[in-house]
């Protein structure tokens, strides 16, 4: 578990002498300057569309450091030879994927809750400035506890998507790996049309194959209940746990499949 | 880099955008480019497809369309020049409420933008039910857009039966106040006479929404016109020029009938038509065009 720990807070300072967190005050202006400007663009929806672009912003800007991180995680090791005297350390192969997975979920993590604060801090400006006449009219209070619904997907998607990356990554090349990534992310979007693949086609192998897909490929559109929460829309504690059970078992199956990839290649 | 050689980079960097932007400015005021090249258009009309492109970002893809149509509808509504184009409205609005199925604004608002009468709008009730129909499949037991579409019914349709029908509706949804059972009852008993239609415009006024009771406020101020328009009519049929002269508020001015040109409730002055002798509300006006009378 030290082990583990270890290359995972490493993964983590790189991340932070990349200068990741630049994106943070990135996601800050693009706010707060977006708070003023569709102010004078909107009628009265203004905390509407600042919760879809900060919700959206947070999924974008985590989509990016999932992938770029995500697919160099192993293979940018290989890359400078930094993996002989890393796996020459008392750290074991399955430790060291773990590890490198878990301090980029550990960035994720830090990114995502920065973001929520910084959400969550221009909401309040606008809920304090409006007066209570104009907030009457909205859908949702702006300080809505409800939004963490959609962030807490939104981060159980990016881990996912981490966990595709890195499967990747250990054992394609990283331009290849981000192509892979990026292609199985816009699959995952589209994936539940799959499973009604069999209203427009009446081939029952094409149906079967359609119906295997969606099973396999990762079921991305079920984590985004962004819109639900925005209008303040119930979305049932069940679907949140089932979505977050389904994601958790996706990343274990990636990261296991990691695992036995990188623990049977051979670096001679 | 040497401090020197870092200054005076940046200020080579800072000249050639100062540069850039005089030569903007420069072809901007030359080369001026018409309302032709610049207006709007939609590439993607289907709003599934756009679902599809926009990914998970759907409901941000809503706000874009949304505010693009705010944009449209406004530029063309205050456009001086010109004939007022109002054909890619309701492709905007389908668009955002594809995207967005519970965008509400989009399709209460988007209603009372398509009903509004030339110039106004493109005076489209058709296309107003239309996309609030839409709203009621994605949400049908909102009762705000059966009570738009009965007031489109009512205010720019004239159809008291569909108007009372669609009350009905309202009212028997969760949560719908009480007061729409009444009004139902009112557009069928009364045929939508001028008190209901204050009743109704008043309750709208108590609305939470700020652009609602702007509505219900110029509503009222149409409907105070309507009452003004009767009695200046029935005063211009009283006293009617000499044969051969046309109607004119000057000749009943000179006859001492009116002491001046009679305003509506914004101060716009009343047009009285020379030939026929029909008084209107100017196309000047805020409250132009007033609700289509009853067919």
């Amino acid at each position: 578990m030290r082990a583990i720990s270890w290359v995972a807070v490493n993964v983590f300072k790189e991340s932070v002498r990349d200068r990741v967190p630049y994106n943070l005050l990135l996601f800050a202006v693009l706010l707060i300057s977006c708070s003023y400007l569709i102010g004078q663009l909107t009628a009265g929806q203004d905390v509407k569309i600042i919760k879809d672009l900060g919700l959206g912003a947070t999924a974008v800007f985590g989509l990016f450091i999932a992938i770029f991180i995500g697919i160099g995680l192993v293979s940018k090791e290989v890359e400078r030879r930094s993996i002989y005297s890393l796996l020459a350390k008392p750290i074991s192969r399955p430790q060291f994927i773990v590890g490198k997975y878990a301090g980029l979920v550990l960035t994720l993590a830090v990114n995502v809750a920065v973001m929520t604060l910084a959400l969550y801090a221009v909401l309040g400006y606008m809920t304090w400035v409006e007066t209570a006449e104009f907030k009457a009219g909205w859908e949702a209070p702006g300080v809505d506890p409800r939004l963490l619904k959609a962030t807490l997907l939104i981060f159980l998607e990016l881990m996912l998507i981490t966990a595709v990356a890195l499967f990747f990554s250990t054992f394609s090349s990283p331009i290849l790996s981000a192509a892979f990534t990026f292609g199985l992310y816009v699959v995952g979007q589209f994936n539940s049309d799959l499973k009604n693949f069999d209203k427009i086609v009446q081939s029952k192998p094409a149906v079967w194959l359609a119906r295997g897909l969606y099973h396999v490929l990762p079921d991305l559109s079920a984590f985004d209940v962004k819109t639900e929460v925005v209008h303040g829309l119930h979305v049932p504690a069940g679907y949140l746990l089932s979505t977050t059970a389904y994601g958790m078992a996706y990343i274990a199956a990636l990261v296991t499949a990691s695992v036995v990839i990188f623990s049977r290649r051979d670096f001679k | 880099m040497r401090r020197g050689t870092f200054i005076a980079a940046i200020a080579a960097a800072c000249g050639c955008l100062a540069v850039a932007v005089a030569l903007q400015m420069l072809r901007d005021r030359t080369y001026s480019r018409d309302e032709q090249q610049t207006r709007s258009i939609l590439y993607v009309r289907s709003g599934a497809a756009l679902k599809r492109i926009a990914l998970e970002y759907d409901a941000l893809a809503a706000d874009v369309y949304w505010i693009r149509a705010i944009q449209y509808y406004g530029g063309q509504r205050l456009s001086a020049t010109g004939k007022k184009r109002y054909e890619l409205l309701y492709p905007m609005l389908d668009i955002a409420t594809s995207l967005d199925p519970f965008f509400t604004i989009a399709y209460r608002f988007g209603a009372i933008f398509l009903s509004e009468g030339y110039p106004g709008g493109p005076g489209r009730p058709d296309q107003s039910i239309a996309l609030l129909r839409k709203g009621i499949a994605a949400q049908p037991t909102k009762w705000q857009y059966y009570h738009d579409i009965a007031f489109v019914y009512y205010w720019q349709l004239r159809d008291m039966e569909a108007a009372a029908r669609w009350f009905r509706l309202a009212a028997s949804q969760p949560g719908a106040p009480n007061w729409l059972e009444p009004v139902a009852a009112t557009m069928l008993i009364q045929g939508g006479d001028r008190a209901s239609a204050r009743f109704l415009l008043q309750q709208i006024l108590k609305s939470e929404e700020a652009w609602l009771r702007r509505m219900a406020t110029r509503g009222l101020l149409q409907v105070d016109a309507l009452d003004l328009i009767d009695q200046l009519q029935a005063i211009v049929r009283r006293f009617p020029p000499p044969p051969g002269t046309p109607y004119s508020w000057e000749w009943l001015r000179h006859q001492r009938i009116l002491t001046m040109v009679p305003p509506d409730p914004t101060g716009t002055p009343f047009e009285l038509d020379p030939q026929t002798g029909t008084v209107t509300v100017s196309s000047k006006s805020e409250l132009f065009p007033l609700p289509t009378r009853k067919q």
